[in-house]
């Protein structure tokens, strides 16, 4: 299934960018899962930013389907929501110096990968613009050109489930027969 | 070896499998709360895989997030926001009913927040795994269990097996010790915290609330306290139970009696860190250098005791970008700014003593013409309550709003919210940007804060309207 992804970079020079930014609550009457990307960053996509640039300009869904923002990443809310409106506007990965636990555990349910790196890598590419970046999920490495091959942390578990498209509830589902036994102690 | 945290031990007591390097544990879940909001994608994945939901003895549902706080109209139709929150709403009361899901629906008296009716109820027990769609579901660990915020699709894997994949995470213990100042409250305490270790200083942890000022408090100070602990990025926040715990849950309708009680009783009783328990982190926190807190940027780490100014961004890029949003400048005073409204409600403070203290500033005062205040009980229950305290008729003869019960500012999605550019001083939990509508700027603060604002139109220090009595 998904081993690799190659894609531009797209800065998102904002720390503590939380869920009510990705997806904006008015947005979550919906009873489905799809459609959300043209709501995703709603307010930010519209609104000049503190430096008075629209932090989303010049992003081109078909190019970068890579995230990079400041620290904590996805704090906030736990709705499943935020990562859904990410991969439908084009992202495939985040990548972030910490990323919230809630909004990391729905990336991973959903397919988009959250890439932590330590402070010096995450700064190299938020000040040198788009970068053409090599992820490969198997080896947990994010290719930096012009500056180095960086590895970020992945439990084997959910590298397994990205890689070869396990869906984690037919795995609880095989585990029905130790369920009951534990109801029944 | 060391002994067990009381995290560790209901931990342990809740695996269904350990985990190993290959794979997550599997927890299993002693009590599934659902809301309207992030459940219906759950049950329609349920659906698609025609699979049952294993123990709706073990679900608990409400209404409350897209519900509105305005009664029925004159032509009996509810005032919601839209059509599409109507149907969200609708969609909960089918799924509930296909699956037999004990729904606190319209009518209900038990109807309310998510996070105010669980423990109301006593569905809330001490050595529970507890998990919501809904990241506010720390709350719950002020009994003493383990309860934290799931996606919709762990909504779906709890339905279809009353289990969740997990990694354990780490812990942390906060130490507040020696008494709160008077006008101080768990909402200071809780803001202060975050103020302390940051808005990711939790990150990947359960923390315990531990000291003699947590033992202090009252059980709702202690849900205000868990509450708000994803705000510091944790998994979890949790208070090892008590007298104060037991005495609350006794005689709750869906508490145990009888003799289960004094068999859960001696359960709950060994439900403690042990003394030589080890955390991943330790805290100390001293109650008295603790001051009535606000908020002043678009994060609840953001916080500044009220008698103090703005702190500078410091050429920190997102901070500047935050005190812009907020239209203030560093070194600035936070008293004496102009508010716009007032918001007094939601699963931080929500409750019937936040309402009491709200009352208490509130009573023959007047709310400043023009700061608009909007007063929301956390439920049913809370809002029956109040009025047979004649607490709301202090809230209307101030010139408040007393409503009907749900998340309402709190979350906004439901056609309650601030206009762009309105300063609000909310209490509930998340002043990130447009959380209350579009440029509304929050501050966040505890009941007794918000209603000394709401009397001055400005922010203030709610000591100066504290009765000598009241201390």
């Amino acid at each position: 299934m998904t081993k690799h992804i190659d894609s531009l970079s797209f800065n998102l020079p904002i720390d503590n960018v939380d869920t009510d930014q990705i997806i904006p609550a008015q947005f979550l009457t919906t009873t489905e899962r799809r459609g959300l990307g043209q709501y995703c960053f709603y307010h930010w996509r519209q609104e000049p930013a503190a430096n008075d640039e629209r932090l989303f300009s010049g992003f081109d869904p078909a190019r970068h389907r890579i995230l990079v923002a400041g620290a904590n990443f996805g704090c906030g809310s736990s709705r499943e929501h935020a990562p859904w409106a990410l991969l439908d506007m084009g992202f495939r990965a985040v990548i972030s110096t910490r990323i919230a636990d809630i909004f990391r555990s729905n990336a991973l349910k959903n397919g988009l990968l959250p890439v932590v790196l330590d402070a010096e890598a995450v700064d190299f590419l938020l000040q040198h613009g788009q970068t053409a970046l090599s992820i490969d999920i198997a080896a947990r490495t994010v290719d930096i050109p012009g500056y180095r091959t960086v590895s970020f942390p992945l439990d084997a578990f959910s590298a397994y489930c990205l890689i070869e498209g396990i869906d984690t509830l037919d795995f609880l589902l095989s585990k029905q027969d130790l369920i009951t036994r534990f109801e029944a102690r | 070896m060391s002994g067990q945290s009381l995290f560790e031990k209901i931990w342990q007591r809740h695996l269904v499998s350990a985990e190993t390097p290959q794979a997550p544990a599997v927890l299993y879940i002693d009590l599934h709360l659902l809301h309207e909001v992030t459940s219906p994608q759950a049950f329609a994945e349920l659906e698609r895989r025609g699979l049952a939901v294993r123990r709706p003895d073990r679900c608990l549902a409400t209404i409350d997030h897209s519900t509105p706080t305005l009664p029925a109209g004159s032509d009996g139709r509810l005032p919601y926001v839209s059509a599409e929150a109507e149907a969200q709403v609708e969609t909960l009361y089918q799924n509930c009913r296909a699956h037999n899901i004990r729904l606190c629906g319209w009518g209900d008296p038990h109807r309310g927040i998510v996070h105010v009716i669980g423990p109301e109820l006593g569905a809330t027990r001490p050595g529970m795994t507890i998990v919501c769609g809904d990241s506010h579901t720390s709350t719950h660990g002020a009994f003493g269990a383990l309860a934290f915020g799931i996606g919709t699709t762990e909504v779906g894997h709890v339905l279809a097996t009353q289990c969740l994949l997990q990694r354990k995470p780490g812990t942390m213990r906060i130490d507040i010790d020696g008494d709160l100042p008077a006008g101080v409250g768990a909402k200071d305490v809780i803001l202060h915290i975050i103020g302390a270790i940051g808005v990711d200083g939790g990150t990947g942890k359960v923390i315990e609330y531990a000291g003699s000022a947590v033992r202090n408090m009252s059980m709702e100070a202690r849900m205000t306290l868990c509450n708000m602990s994803i705000e510091c990025g944790a998994r979890a926040g949790m208070v090892a139970p008590d007298e104060v715990t037991f005495d609350y849950l006794k005689g709750r309708p869906l508490a145990p009696g009888g003799d289960a009680w004094d068999q859960y009783l001696l359960e709950w009783k060994a439900l403690h860190s042990d003394s030589d328990a080890s955390f991943d982190e330790v805290v100390c926190i001293n109650a008295a250098d603790i001051q009535p807190t606000v908020t002043y940027g678009t994060h609840p780490g953001m916080t500044v005791a009220v008698r103090d100014s703005v702190p500078a961004a410091n050429g920190n890029a997102s901070d500047a970008k935050a005190l812009k949003y907020m239209g203030v400048e560093g070194g600035q005073a936070m008293q004496d700014m102009p508010v716009d409204v007032v918001f007094i409600g939601s699963c931080t403070n929500g409750r019937i003593s936040d309402l009491r203290q709200a009352a208490s500033v509130l009573k023959n005062r007047r709310i400043k013409p023009g700061t608009r205040t909007l007063i929301v009980p956390g439920s049913e229950q809370v809002k029956r309550q109040a009025e047979a305290e004649g607490l709301d008729r202090i809230f209307i003869q101030a010139g408040a709003e007393w409503r009907e019960p749900g998340c309402s500012m709190c979350i906004a999605m439901n056609g309650d919210l601030a206009a762009a550019g309105e300063r609000v001083v909310s209490t509930s939990n998340r002043n990130f940007e447009g959380r209350q509508g579009r440029g509304a700027r929050t501050m966040l603060a505890s009941p007794l804060t918000a209603a000394a604002c709401a009397v001055s139109g400005r922010i203030s220090d709610p000591r100066q309207f504290l009765d000598s009595d009241d201390d």
